[in-house]
């Protein structure tokens, strides 16, 4: 059964509060505000009580499912557990009371958090300086494509292509975009990696810079990582490293030790802050020396008199977020880097990668693995073989999944495989829990021979069945109206 | 499924050629890897392309695939009726789905797409 929208439930003249009468002299609305800023009728709220509003939210939420709920192998979106204690330590007075504009002799500790954070990240992702400012991974690509863009500009060079590889994350055609630069795709090679001749091609002295994410949005490696870094550096541009995929990285290979001049990490995927709705996220950018004089204002910096905010970037490219970054989701993050410790972290990304191995291999014999080596933290299947034997199609067996309690993993990403499935399982689950999704996609293999009708039709236990979702897309009807 | 009469770009585009005037859209390969299209993102009229440049974005329920221009020339027409009722890229894609319509700049470049013959081997190998 579906659940009625909040409207729906409205009872005209019921009220989920009763304030005290008037005990100050009455002024009609009238008098205060111009007649231009005055509705000719009240707005048409719900008309609820408190208990109808709480009933009818934790409903809902009851229908959503999170990481909490169960399994999320949602791939290159690290749906991690996020551990109750980064809430805690987010949650100390000492932090929620704080007020942007107080004077930063009374702030030393939540400046000192911002200070060691920028250099826990510097050394985790092998850079010179780090900005916490980003609000969310596209918010770091544009930070660090901006900072690309200042270089060439300080230096007097007129480059204005950025080249990005087929496999990338749609995020990265999409900020060189925004930030006024040209696509230029480069071609993946019979492993997974960027084609090497495809990119000497693609580069000539119009190119700023490259985009990489290492590994890849297939889970991949690219072990020519060094070779890429001196090509693009030798044609003159820089390399972004997309720090979407870090969890397979912590503590074992370091962007700027690869050749990369700037790096974003998602706190809201690898160090384990609340992603999606529980957000807000956090995508500070990491750089090399080359682009230390153009970071955002302002930085954390210590000094003999104590922690201050630096203004002093006299070639910044100014300010990306008001204040201080998402400051709540860096405490968290800064919590996880504490607790996990150096070695702790390196375990995550270890068992991060040894879990997205073990079920790739439970996998392969069900589905089809278009590039058979090891994987990292991700892998991709593709469901091509179920799609010509049995006409059964990847989001057949995604919808079927939410019947087994599971949240589907990303589906007909990337693009360069046909069907594709992408699986990250993260290294909080355990064995048992992997073997437990395992059977369930076996099990919908085996339906998808034996009963391919059953895959089309599903979901069958949700609180709607099989969406439309192309009749959403192209007539989509959002709004609620009382008629 | 791959007109004779029609030249093909390995990136799934089509384009028919009369009296200098080229129309273009996607091939059924292409309507059928997208799935459902939601959206066609189309040029303005008069806008001048180069052969390969992007001309416009194709959205289906599963992904956004740019366009790209088989040939170059000049925009004389945009189907507009792609904006409403995108379906008919996937229902008919070399009638009523067409895109754009185009001033040849250069012949010469029809020489260099691919014929039905070509374009359907190469879809064959790629699997």
């Amino acid at each position: 059964m579906t659940e009625p929208l909040i409207f729906e439930l409205s009872s005209p003249g019921r009220q989920g509060y009763s304030l005290p009468s008037l005990d100050v002299p009455d002024k009609a609305v009238e008098d205060l505000l111009p007649a231009e800023e005055l509705r000719p009728e009240p707005p048409r709220l719900p008309e609820v009580s408190e208990v109808d509003v709480v009933r009818h939210f934790t409903r809902l939420s009851n229908m959503n499912h999170g990481v909490d709920n169960d399994f999320y192998p949602l791939g290159s979106c690290t749906m991690k557990y996020n551990p109750k204690v980064n809430e805690d330590v987010a949650r100390l007075p000492g932090f929620i009371n704080l007020h942007p504009y107080q004077a930063e002799e009374t702030v030393q500790g939540a400046l000192r958090l911002m200070y060691e954070l920028q250099r826990y990240l510097a050394e985790i992702g092998g850079v010179d300086a780090v900005s916490l400012q980003p609000a969310a991974g596209a918010h770091g690509e544009l930070t660090g494509l901006l900072l690309i863009k200042a270089y060439h500009a300080d230096r007097g060079e007129a480059r204005d292509v950025i080249i990005v590889p087929d496999s990338a994350h749609g995020t990265n055609p999409a900020t060189v975009t925004m930030c006024g630069f040209k696509v230029r795709v480069v071609k993946s090679d019979e492993r997974g990696g960027v084609d090497l001749d495809s990119l000497r091609q693609a580069l000539s002295d119009d190119v700023a810079g490259l985009m990489l994410t290492n590994p890849n949005t297939l889970g991949l490696f690219d072990e020519n990582i060094h070779i890429i870094a001196d090509l693009v550096h030798e044609a003159g541009g820089l390399l972004y490293y997309d720090g979407a995929n870090a969890n397979a990285i912590l503590g074992i290979a370091r962007p700027g030790d690869m050749g990369f001049d700037v790096v974003h990490f998602n706190l809201h995927k690898t160090f384990s802050t609340p992603h999606g709705g529980g957000g807000p996220g956090s995508g500070p950018v990491g750089v090399k020396e080359v682009l230390v004089p153009y970071l955002p204002v302002p930085i954390a910096e210590k000094r003999d008199e104590g922690y201050v905010l630096s203004y002093d970037v006299p070639k910044s490219i100014g300010r990306m977020k008001a204040f201080y970054g998402n400051f709540g989701v860096a405490v968290k993050a800064y919590a996880y880097i504490r607790s996990m410790g150096p070695d702790g972290l390196r375990r995550v990304s270890e068992d991060a990668v040894l879990n997205a191995n073990y079920l790739m291999r439970r996998l392969a014999e069900y589905y089809d693995l278009p590039y058979d080596r090891h994987c990292k933290h991700e892998f991709v299947l593709s469901g091509s073989g179920l799609k010509k034997k049995f006409g059964v199609r990847t989001l057949d067996v995604a919808k079927r999944l939410l019947d087994y309690g599971f949240h589907p993993p990303t589906v007909y990403f990337p693009l360069i495989v046909d069907e594709a499935l992408m699986i990250e399982p993260t290294e909080t689950e355990s064995r048992e829990t992997l073997d437990r999704f395992a059977a369930a996609m076996i099990a919908i293999a085996k339906e998808a021979e034996e009963d391919p009708d059953r895959l089309k039709g599903a979901p069958y236990t949700m609180v709607v069945g099989r969406l439309d979702e192309a009749l959403a897309a192209r007539q989509p009807n959002l709004a609620w109206r009382e008629d | 499924m791959y007109p004779k009469d029609l030249k093909y770009t390995e990136e799934h585009e089509w384009v028919r050629v009369e009296d200098g005037v080229a129309t273009v859209g996607i091939t059924h390969y292409a309507q059928e890897q997208l799935g459902d299209i939601v959206f066609v993102e189309l040029p303005e009229v008069g806008q001048r392309l180069e052969k390969g440049e992007s001309f416009g974005v194709v959205e289906s329920v599963k992904t956004v695939s740019d366009l790209y221009s088989p040939v170059s020339g000049t925009v004389t027409a945009i189907n507009e009726e792609l904006l409403d009722a995108p379906e008919k890229v996937n229902e008919d894609p070399y009638g009523a789905g067409w895109m754009i319509k185009l001033e040849l700049a250069d012949e010469g470049e029809l020489a260099e797409l691919l014929d039905a013959a070509e374009y359907t081997r190469m879809l064959e190998e790629e699997g």
